[in-house]
């Protein structure tokens, strides 16, 4: 990769309108309301794009690429199988739950339908979470910077992280989701040319399928049936309900980093259809990370680029930076590069976000400092926008000596995402479910999920994969925690009737729909999500 | 909230709508041989940027005329 005066052009234009959108919002930011919530004030189609690219971070994009050319076509399950109904659930189903409540965060909700200790065990959990994935942001943006610049790593780290503290300090969540949705189009515009080239490349689709080195590569369902057949090691139970199941709605469902787009949406309606909005693209998300990372095992100058002969193993997390560099030319070379430093940041902006919000509102202003004025809180989001980033920064660093911590990171949603989600399935849609039970459920949860990991890392049990293992923990810390949830629930007092109304489903007045065009209701939309879905299922069958 | 985001995404696409398209005319034609297959991507990449940028420029000041008369 050799970037030229006209690259770094476009990259430092970039940097001016990020900036420049933060320092634009600089004075809107009156009350913590504004600063964490953007007012509660957002049209539909700019929350929805948002939460797509909040969820665009390094994980995602150079992630999938690199599974893609490790496992083939399988990883479409991420999207087609995962994601899309999860999307729609959450569109359809939880969205007038958290939004009618008006919570402030999930943790929030947490307390009002189970109770104080079960929203603690979960924001410290999320803040946990939250700070550790941002550092895997800053770490690849910060790689990115020094092979560029040729800075050292510590300086690429802070250069990264005060462009993102500067936009988020100065115009909190609405200046992180305008840039989200600035990134969004660029990450479209900049990736978009790899697919094109890329099947270009190899002769078209016919002429990738030849070129693969399996031709299982070329199949989403095919081999879902035994795990020895398809090249991610793992059978259909695992696939459907480990991945589809809990790991896809325990993650969109709950996770307050994407839940937070839906909050900031300024009515109830368009509080639904940002999942919604968000689904369009993410269902053809697989055009430009996928596909991309197929053509980089069929197309044998990239395949050569990424072989590393002194480990004897294909360098597969570079296949997204190594196709840049092989197929774009100077001039579209900055755009790509443009669209991967936009990723990282929508990634780590999204989890600085969402940590601000649940550490003000759910451990400072619940635990050590209550009862304020809320400019006070206002000025504690900035100090956790800035605490958040420093902490980042040190993350960052972690990762540079650990290069695995990708792999523990999905390990971390199998650990507080998957049991969570059984929490929530419970509380929202079984009114007996008791305030106590919530608690033990989630913490049973996390340590079945601490246990299955110690006996799968110490060889007491086997899976194929890590990924088999990762899909196999999910099931079991959601299995435990329903299963502890509904039997503490028997054994504890239920809750008022009353008290639960907005938060149980067959308690709340549903949001009537019928006052809206036929286009805009939310159920019509998930209906036709999912079909265009199935039909992508069977095309890529 | 005041800003209409729709407004520096116009701008910015607009900006590379034009860089793009000028640099893939005056670079060296051989740097296309060498990476993109032949093909001149940052002429055609970059006009389809200028359409979109000129498109959502054009929506934010449309807005701008409906809701400040």
């Amino acid at each position: 990769m050799h970037p030229h005066f006209v690259d770094y052009t476009i990259i430092a234009i970039y940097f001016v309108f990020v900036l420049g959108i933060g320092f634009a919002l600089r004075g809107r930011m009156k009350t913590s309301e504004d600063f964490f919530l953007s007012g509660r004030s957002i049209p539909g189609w700019i929350t929805g794009l948002a939460f797509m690219s909040a969820n665009l971070g390094a994980l995602e994009v150079m992630g999938h690429c690199a599974n893609a050319a490790k496992y083939g076509m399988y990883v479409n399950h991420f999207y087609w199988l995962a994601a899309m109904p999860a999307m729609c659930f959450v569109g359809v189903f939880m969205m007038p739950f958290y939004y009618g409540s008006k919570v402030r965060s999930v943790p929030e909700f947490l307390r009002k339908r189970y109770d104080e200790k079960t929203r603690t065990l979960n924001a410290l959990c999320f803040a946990f979470m939250a700070l550790l994935v941002s550092g895997v942001d800053l770490y690849a943006m910060a790689i990115l910077f020094q092979r560029l610049l040729n800075w050292p790593f510590w300086a690429s780290v802070v250069a990264s992280a005060v462009v993102v503290a500067i936009y988020i300090y100065l115009g909190g969540l609405t200046s992180s989701i305008y840039n989200e949705v600035l990134q969004f189009f660029l990450i479209v515009f900049g990736f978009l040319p790899l697919a094109i080239l890329g099947l270009k490349a190899v002769g078209g689709f016919a002429g990738l399928k030849a070129s693969l080195p399996n031709p299982g590569y070329a199949h989403t369902w095919a081999n879902i049936w035994h795990a020895a057949d398809n090249p991610m090691g793992v059978n259909w139970v695992a696939t459907i309900f480990g991945l589809g199941f809990v790991l896809s709605f325990g993650y969109w469902c709950t996770d307050f980093l994407v839940v937070q787009r839906g909050l900031a949406a300024k009515d109830m309606a368009s509080a639904q259809r940002t999942p919604l909005i968000a689904a369009v693209p993410k269902m053809f998300f697989p055009l430009m990370v996928i596909l991309p990372g197929l053509v980089a095992i069929a197309y044998s100058p990239v395949r050569n680029l990424l072989w590393d002969p002194v480990k004897g193993v294909y360098n597969y997390n570079q296949a997204l930076p190594t196709m840049l560099g092989s197929l774009y030319p100077s001039g579209l070379l900055g755009l790509g590069l443009t669209a991967l430093l936009a990723s990282f940041m929508s990634g780590m902006a999204g989890n600085v976000t969402a940590f601000n919000t649940v550490w003000t509102f759910d451990i400072y202003q619940t635990h050590i400092n209550p009862g304020k004025e809320d400019q006070h809180y206002l000025a504690m989001g900035r100090v956790a926008t800035i605490f958040a980033v420093v902490v980042g920064i040190g993350t960052a660093f972690i990762v540079l000596y650990f290069n695995n911590l990708m792999d523990y990171l999905q390990l971390l949603f199998a650990f507080f995402n998957a049991p969570l989600f059984g929490t929530f399935l419970l509380g929202m849609f079984w009114k007996r479910t008791s305030a106590h039970s919530g608690f033990w459920g989630l913490l049973c949860g996390i340590l079945a999920a601490a246990a299955h990991y110690s006996l799968y890392h110490f060889h007491y049990i086997h899976y194929p994969s890590d990924m088999a293992a990762n899909f196999y923990q999910a099931i079991w810390a959601f299995a435990v925690c329903f299963s502890v949830t509904v039997v503490v629930t028997f054994f504890t007092e239920p809750r008022k009737e009353e008290e639960l109304v907005g938060l149980v489903y067959s308690l709340t007045p549903k949001p009537t729909t019928s006052d809206l065009p036929w286009y805009e209701r939310p159920s019509i939309w998930a209906i036709g999500i999912l079909a265009l879905c199935a039909v992508l299922n069977i095309i890529f069958w | 909230m005041g800003l209409d985001i729709r407004l520096p995404i116009g701008i910015i696409f607009t900006i590379y709508g034009v860089i793009l398209p000028i640099y893939g005319v005056v670079a060296d034609p051989s740097m296309f041989q060498e990476k993109s297959l032949g093909v001149n991507i940052d002429l055609w990449w970059g006009l389809a940027m200028l359409v979109f940028g000129v498109f959502m420029g054009a929506l934010a000041f449309r807005a701008s005329r409906y809701s400040e008369p």
